[in-house]
């Protein structure tokens, strides 16, 4: 039992990892990680949303009716967030001005939509406690590890120590928006190359198997003829 | 400065200065997902340009008059109850009246409910403490601003399935540097507008 639920622990940190391997939560992924220290803000920010609406649906699983638990688990969500954000604005108001509109939109972060789905409501509470840890860890790392490169390639400095600062001029495009595209895009390339390496399946295209829309946007796609090529 | 010219400039702000995909990063999950074939594309972002105008329109009334001042912090949770709610209206008005815009868009209003960019924008709108008016223009604009990204970039990727891609770049990580080129591309806009 104890090894169970430690790989349901290490699942979310390397395995599964939301970032790099699942491809859910692009939004803030990209947009916050200018800077270490947002990474990491965000990212304890999005874990503690995440333990604690895995922890109530999982308690509440059996009380949800099914047509309408998605609906539940999304005013569920919504509570911890403004929970979240209230104590973020009273007590680190710096972190709040740095993370402004994407704090309360981690409601919509589909990481913690999709836990619910895929796990929380299906488990009881101590596992879905330890998976809302664990993916909510391997979240924050991926995200302070992205905003640590950002800021060392366009600030010259990571968590506003000075590294390179001193003796090369930054390249700022990497704060900018197209940086953020392309670090991850990097990072998704690393990612998929040690995934091969292991004999797994590289991440070909966005997280859809594990995203909570994933039904209606496949028959889009159907619809749309455009899941030709994939596969 | 004559209203026109307030709204020339939330218009030139909000699709090409701050566009909500490429400067904003919000709804990114369409823009990957959603933007391989060029019709699809356009059929969807007009649906979230519907959304995100509907949405304001809502939103704005009940902040200002219902949430102000004293429960602002129910914010979050009212605004997505709200949008998922009026995503569900939209979806069975427009099935039992328009039926042509039904077909058209339908498939894509419940992916829009938890899109970023929808909850993103009344967000925006009340934060940047805008006027009703005001607010429905800079959604309008938004949502053009999402049309445009989408339909660029799903030009760029048809390109790109034709395109000679290095074995360790082959897949998201290439969709990824082609979004940074086209935001890229967009950083030229910056200044203008405001």
């Amino acid at each position: 039992m104890k090894s169970k639920n430690l790989s349901i622990f290490t699942n979310g940190l390397l395995k599964e990892n939301p970032t790099l391997r699942l491809v859910l939560g692009t939004c803030p992924t990209l947009a916050i990680t200018t800077a270490a220290i947002n990474g990491i803000g965000m990212g304890l920010a999005a874990t503690l949303v995440l333990i604690c609406s895995n922890v109530a649906i999982a308690a509440l699983r059996n009380v949800i009716p099914d047509k309408v638990r998605i609906p539940a688990f999304i005013t569920i969500i919504a509570g911890f967030v403004s929970v979240v954000q209230m104590l973020v604005k009273a007590f680190t108001p710096s972190l709040d001005a740095a993370l402004g509109i994407y704090l309360p939109l981690i409601v919509v972060n589909c990481i913690i939509l999709g836990r619910a789905e895929a796990f929380a409501s299906k488990n009881p509470i101590l596992p879905s406690l330890l998976d809302g840890l664990g993916m909510g860890l391997g979240f924050t790392a991926v995200i302070t590890v992205m905003g640590a490169i950002r800021e060392l390639l366009g600030a010259g400095t990571v968590f506003a120590l000075p590294v390179t600062s001193k003796f090369i001029s930054p390249m700022i495009v990497f704060l900018l928006p197209p940086g953020g595209f392309f670090v991850f895009g990097i990072l998704v390339a690393v990612s998929n190359a040690i995934a091969k390496k292991q004999g797994k399946k590289p991440v070909e295209r966005l997280g859809c198997e594990n995203c909570p829309s994933k039904g209606i946007c496949a028959s889009v796609q159907t619809a749309s003829g455009e899941v030709t090529d994939d596969e | 400065m004559s209203k026109l010219t307030a709204v020339c400039l939330i218009m030139l702000a909000g699709v090409l200065t701050n566009n909500m995909v490429l400067s904003k990063f919000l709804g990114i999950c369409p823009f990957l997902g959603v933007s391989k074939k060029l019709n699809t594309a356009f059929s969807m972002s007009v649906a979230v340009t519907l959304v995100m105008v509907a949405a304001t329109a809502v939103t704005h009334p009940i902040y200002h008059y219902l949430l102000y001042p004293d429960y602002t912090y129910l914010e979050t949770v009212v605004f997505i109850l709200v949008i998922a709610a009026l995503v569900q209206l939209i979806e069975m008005v427009l099935k039992k009246f328009i039926k042509p815009v039904y077909n058209a868009l339908g498939i894509y209003l419940p992916l829009i409910t938890t899109n970023c960019a929808v909850l993103g924008i009344t967000m925006l709108n009340i934060q940047n403490e805008r006027g009703f008016l005001s607010s429905l223009v800079s959604a309008f604009a938004a949502g053009i601003g999402f049309m445009l990204a989408m339909v660029l970039f799903a030009g760029v990727r048809q390109k790109l399935d034709d395109a000679d891609v290095p074995e360790f770049l082959k897949g998201l990580p290439i969709t990824l540097i082609a979004a940074a080129l086209v935001s890229l591309a967009f950083l030229g806009f910056a200044g203008i507008g405001g």
